[in-house]
């Protein structure tokens, strides 16, 4: 019983980090196609700009997948305690969106990014601690 | 711009906190206190800075790669920690001082590399090429 429920508290930890990697992924690949907004606000504006972000559909279902992964979130909360949940979701999201930077946005993401996701990982892991 | 992203998220979250402990405890029978949140001025401020996140946060992704990005928002982990010891006075652990340092190396490490991944189809038609 109690591993029924540690196996469905990890399956909304996963859950919660997969939404925020599509979630960020998402916003990111929208925010790359618009174009730097300071040019955008340059000329059209700061109205310009947030029509530019808004008529987006990757960036709608980007927010979407965040709005998603705040639900996500509370139902995991729901299941583990906050010293679990948060820098589990933390971590995975981390990793995660190297991994879907690097297969979907084709970002260059070197050893010092890796290190760097890595670090920001343990960090994570040891200010919860 | 990324230092209006690491300080808005951490002292966004950290006025929201501070609210929400003069609020209470909002449970299933007392959701009502959510509306009173609401009125207070911490949670209305912190409310404000987490818009001025978002904001800062998409700008800087307009730029720089998400890869990039990420650590530097990570560094708000950091400023929650010491706004945490020093005005919630809160205990800061050993480890937790070196989950701050682990979190400013992350840091160090991307802030040194470039910020944006040119693709080749980008330099191209550019005109430069290889």
């Amino acid at each position: 019983m109690i591993a029924n429920a540690s196996l469905h508290a990890w399956f909304a930890i996963f859950g919660v980090a997969a939404l925020a990697v599509m979630g960020e992924v998402l916003t990111a690949g929208a925010m790359r196609r618009i174009g730097d907004l300071d040019d955008i606000r340059a000329v059209s504006g700061l109205p310009g700009a947030i029509k530019a972000v808004l008529s987006s559909p990757m960036f709608v279902t980007g927010a979407l997948a965040m709005a998603l992964n705040f639900f996500m979130m509370l139902y995991a909360l729901s299941l583990a305690d906050v010293s679990l949940v948060a820098p589990a979701t933390a971590s995975l999201t981390y990793i995660g969106n190297a991994i879907a930077a690097k297969l979907f946005l084709r970002e260059n993401v070197d050893r010092r990014r890796w290190l760097a996701a890595v670090f920001v990982v343990i960090g994570v892991a040891l200010l919860a601690h | 711009m990324l230092l209006c992203v690491m300080l808005t998220a951490s002292v966004g979250d950290t006025f929201l906190s501070h609210g929400m402990s003069q609020v209470g405890k909002v449970d299933m029978h007392h959701l009502g206190l959510l509306f009173v949140a609401l009125k207070n001025v911490w949670v209305i401020s912190g409310i404000v800075l987490l818009i001025g996140f978002f904001a800062s946060y998409l700008s800087a992704l307009s730029w720089a790669d998400l890869t990039f990005v990420m650590p530097a928002t990570a560094f708000g982990y950091v400023i929650v920690a010491l706004l945490s010891r020093f005005w919630l006075h809160e205990h800061l652990s050993i480890w937790r001082c070196l989950g701050i340092g682990m979190i400013v190396c992350a840091v160090g490490f991307v802030a040194n590399g470039p910020s944006r991944t040119e693709h080749t189809l980008e330099v191209m038609d550019s005109g430069v090429g290889r």
